[in-house]
């Protein structure tokens, strides 16, 4: 019985958001943690506003990213560990294709609850209110991009024992320019300068990693998973 | 017409064949190394005139801006190495990938802490957040990156893969490294060599410059072809052409 593509990329996209669903103690995880490490910035530098006011930007995004880098690891752990991975391999519908609805699934389970209460963190730390919707579209734009370049990479490293410090010392430089725009986007409308170069360049390079990311993780999670 | 050259490219690929090519290349490589390598430290250090701005500091240029080539160069060629390994699977080219890494790592290193030493004196501060130097940076981190990710796999063949393919994610740095200047206003000088028309250097700054550069490419192939051969003969341990060189060598 051959299913049609389309509801082949729905039975995955339920079944991966109904598995996060079924452990969604798991989705608080990195949200806790983001809000752990802002906290930790007051405690570390002194709660003066001003000080906290001008990093407040680059934190939230090195914050956010950091715990995006935690949570990519699961990404094809469980998977891999039942058999299901293969099984995915050697179904009939392109495998990029699949997986790009496997990191859709991830980035909702993942960056959308981070997104959320990005607000909450920078409040925390004193961004003024008009620039926070400056900071939702910077990280509803950055996140996709870590994802998908984080997918590759994970994607590489599938199987492997002591993929966690690997996995960031191989994903941040590749993150060092969604940081720089990002981070350069929000800063620029802190200071009420233009703010829509950088976003645009962020929008840019999301399309181009949208298109590229899921076949360059198919070939990765086939290389990785030969042997 | 031209075909010895294609077969001779393919009869390279057999283990056995490039252990011996390189074994002989090796020695020639080093001794022009090392001999075109003392003439540009002399020619530089000794025979160059002083800078009118700078002094006799900026002789360390001998050393910084030829490392910095080598650390572009040779990603590029772990590049084409790799590429040749994720496509064709050839044994040898996932050597060579992964043998270059640590040579291209070491470059990268040394162009940045002689930068940072020159730096010191000349711009005031060890390090700066520019365009050149940061990307100059995130290429180290990709060289750390791709040995690391070699290393982390049990199979020697797949983990030379997978950092293969991670390598070629990384080689549009290369472009971004060389035109960073260009691209952006960096505190790093621009590019004052040229490949076409005319490089804004004196003379007789200039051929120790490139000679030194020759000195270190010759250092690049010394070196990678000692790295591959021993790595030959740990991987193909069990063939009978390391045996063989085994017994001849006893014997």
């Amino acid at each position: 019985m051959r299913v049609s593509t389309g509801a082949a990329c729905a039975a995955l996209l339920r079944r991966d958001l109904l598995l996060a669903w079924r452990r969604r103690g798991d989705i608080a995880m990195p949200v806790l943690y983001a809000l752990i490490v802002a906290t930790l910035f007051p405690f570390a530098l002194g709660p003066e506003e001003a000080l906290l006011q001008r990093i407040a930007g680059g934190v939230i995004l090195v914050t956010v990213l950091l715990a995006m880098l935690l949570a990519l690891d699961a990404m094809f752990r469980g998977d891999i560990e039942d058999g299901s991975l293969e099984q995915l391999l050697l179904a009939p519908q392109p495998l990029a294709l699949m997986l790009a609805i496997r990191i859709l699934a991830h980035w909702i389970t993942t960056a959308l609850p981070l997104i959320i209460i990005s607000p909450l963190l920078a409040g925390m730390l004193h961004l003024p209110t008009p620039v926070m919707g400056v900071l939702v579209v910077a990280l509803l734009l950055a996140t996709p991009l870590l994802s998908l370049i984080g997918a590759i990479l994970v994607a590489l490293t599938a199987g492997t024992r002591r993929s966690g410090m690997l996995l960031a010392l191989m994903l941040l430089p590749l993150c060092v320019p969604v940081v720089i725009f990002a981070a350069g986007a929000v800063a620029a409308a802190q200071q009420g300068l233009p703010w829509i170069a950088p976003i645009a360049w962020l929008g840019a390079a999301l399309v181009l990693a949208l298109v590229l990311a899921p076949l360059a993780c198919a070939a990765a999670l086939r290389i990785a998973l030969d042997a | 017409m031209a075909n010895w050259i294609p077969t001779w490219l393919h009869r390279l690929g057999s283990p056995p064949t490039f252990y011996r090519f390189a074994g002989i290349v090796r020695p020639w490589a080093l001794a022009l190394a090392l001999i075109t390598g003392a003439i540009a430290a002399y020619g530089g250090l000794v025979l160059a005139p002083a800078d009118y701005q700078q002094g006799d500091a900026y002789r360390i240029i001998f050393i910084h801006v030829p490392s910095a080539w080598m650390s572009l160069f040779i990603y590029f060629a772990m590049g084409v190495a790799a590429f040749i390994a994720l496509v064709w699977r050839i044994k040898l080219a996932e050597v060579v990938a992964m043998e270059s890494a640590p040579i291209g790592a070491a470059f990268t290193f040394i162009t940045l802490v002689s930068g940072s030493l020159w730096g010191k004196p000349m711009w005031g501060t060890w390090w700066t957040w520019d365009a050149r130097l940061t990307s100059e940076l995130v290429l180290l981190f990709l060289y750390l990156g791709v040995i690391g990710l070699f290393h982390s796999f049990e199979d020697r063949r797949q983990g030379a893969r997978a950092a293969a393919f991670l390598a070629l994610i990384g080689v549009v740095n290369v472009p971004i490294v060389h035109f960073s200047v260009n691209w952006w206003n960096t505190l790093h000088q621009g590019s004052t060599v040229r490949l076409m028309g005319p490089s804004h250097i004196d003379a007789r700054m200039l051929w120790p410059l490139l000679t030194m550069m020759l000195a270190t490419k010759c250092y690049y192939v010394a070196s990678l072809f000692g790295r591959v051969r021993a790595d030959l003969v740990a991987m193909e341990s069990g063939k009978d052409w390391v045996k063989a060189l085994a017994v001849e060598e006893t014997a």
